[in-house]
Order: structure tokens, then sequence, then C-alpha cells
């Protein structure tokens, strides 16, 4: 049931992570001034309302990653989460018409291959049992 | 300076990581419902090394924001897995989880991978 929960909240983060940074990347496109040490031109460009999706989904992203890590490794967390790369790959040709050469497809592959041996693995290999357990009855 | 804001969304997110995941085991399971999340924000205002990694999130969320205005999408986002090696190997050796040969096995194909995406 553990195990259910944590493949879940992995499912949940890369969907918000893959929205999140598609859209951060289309809304980006579209603003005009190059970023730079300025703040003021970070908090203009979330006006832009593909950047402030994109904030969002990257904002709640953050807190589902923080729960993942609470449920396991990050040695686990790492590379499993990194089919969030194929995604991105996929979608930046897909959604952005970015050009992705036949290397970069086969990098894809190998993430994707190495991740699955990753998450094969046992999840968490720190005890926890001394650790107090946040209530929430879902 | 591409180079130099992917090595500030990288070591930002190096020292993040390590500080949650750290952080995070110690807090106890948490989830992502309504509930969960609402308790999940008081615990990183609760704890102190939660809001720098929080923090460190912000920095490499913004060199990030900077990174993708300039460049595709499938290279910003492979090469912010540049941390990956530092992060296992301080994963091992500062929160002592035990990384056997087969998640060695993985994390270096995924390495492998990252390289060949982010080249």
């Amino acid at each position: 049931m553990k195990n259910l929960k944590t493949w879940a909240v992995l499912l949940f983060f890369l969907l918000l992570k893959a929205a999140g940074n598609s859209s951060m990347a289309w809304g980006m496109k579209m603003v005009p001034e190059r970023m730079s040490m300025n703040p003021a031109l970070y908090l203009d460009a979330m006006l832009n309302p593909f950047v402030a999706m994109g904030v969002a989904a990257l904002i709640l992203a953050l807190l589902t990653r923080m729960a993942l890590l609470s449920l396991a490794d990050l040695s686990f967390v790492l590379p499993v989460t990194a089919v969030g790369y194929v995604v991105a790959v996929f979608l930046g040709k897909v959604l952005l018409h970015e050009r992705v050469t036949h290397q970069r497809w086969l990098g894809t592959l190998l993430i994707f291959c190495g991740a699955l041996l990753v998450g094969s693995t046992s999840r968490n290999t720190t005890s926890r049992d001394t650790a107090p357990r946040a209530k929430d009855p879902e | 300076m591409k180079w130099v804001l992917v090595a500030a969304m990288v070591s930002a997110t190096v020292v993040s990581d390590l500080l949650q995941s750290y952080e995070m085991k110690r807090a106890g399971e948490q989830s992502v419902s309504a509930r969960g999340l609402a308790r999940l924000l008081q615990t990183i205002a609760r704890r102190r090394l939660l809001i720098l990694g929080v923090a460190g999130n912000a920095v490499s969320f913004f060199a990030f924001m900077a990174l993708v205005q300039t460049e595709p999408l499938s290279f910003a986002v492979p090469a912010s897995a540049a941390s990956f090696v530092i992060e296992t190997v301080l994963a091992k050796f500062v929160l002592h989880e035990r990384v056997g040969a087969r998640r060695t096995a993985g994390t270096l194909a995924v390495l492998a991978g990252v390289a060949l995406v982010g080249g």
C-alpha cells in the first residue's frame, strides 16, 4: 500500500513538472526583455499567463516532491524522477517544435531504462522507526 | 552565460535536495491531499533547514527561468540533471542511504542518458 502511495505521488509530481516546465518555456519565449540580476524583470515575466501557470504548477510540484522525499530515499527519487527528462524532450518536440536528434532519443531511452532499474530497488533504505508520522486521514 | 546559469541551477539544487531529503525523513510521511499539503506548509515553516532548502529551490528556479528563455527546453531540463552524481554520492555518505549495485547501475545509465540528451 505504501509502495502504491509512493508511485501515485511520483506520477502526480511528474505530471505537474511536465506541465509547469512546458508552460514556463512557452511563456518565457514570449517575454521580450532578457533576464538579468534585476528581480523586477522576473516579476514582470510572471505577468505572462503561461509563465504564471508554470510557476503555480512548479510550486505545487515542489511541495509534491517534498512529500515524495518523506516516503523514499533521495538516491531513489533522483533517477526515478528522471523520467521527467524524457517527457520534457517529448513535449519540447511536440509542443515547442524543437529539433530532437537521434542522439537525444537514445539518451532518453537510457534514462528510461536506468529509471526502471532504480525503480525496482527498495524505495527507502534509511530507518525511520524513530521518526514521528504526520497524521493525515487522507 | 548559459553555463553560468546551469552552474547556479545545479549547485542550488544539490544544497536544496540534501536539506529537503534530510528534513523530510525526520518530519515523517506526508501526503499530497489538500490537508496533507497544508500540514506540509506548516512543517516547512517550523524547520529552518527546510526553509533554507526552499530558498535553494528559488535560486534554482530563477536560474531555470532565465535559461529557458534563450535555450531549448530539451536542453535546459536534462542539463539540470548534472547534479545527479554529486547528489547520489552525498546521499550515500551524508544521508547514509544504501546505494547498492542495481541502484548505482541505474543511476549511471540515467547519467549517460542525460549526457547524450544534453550533448
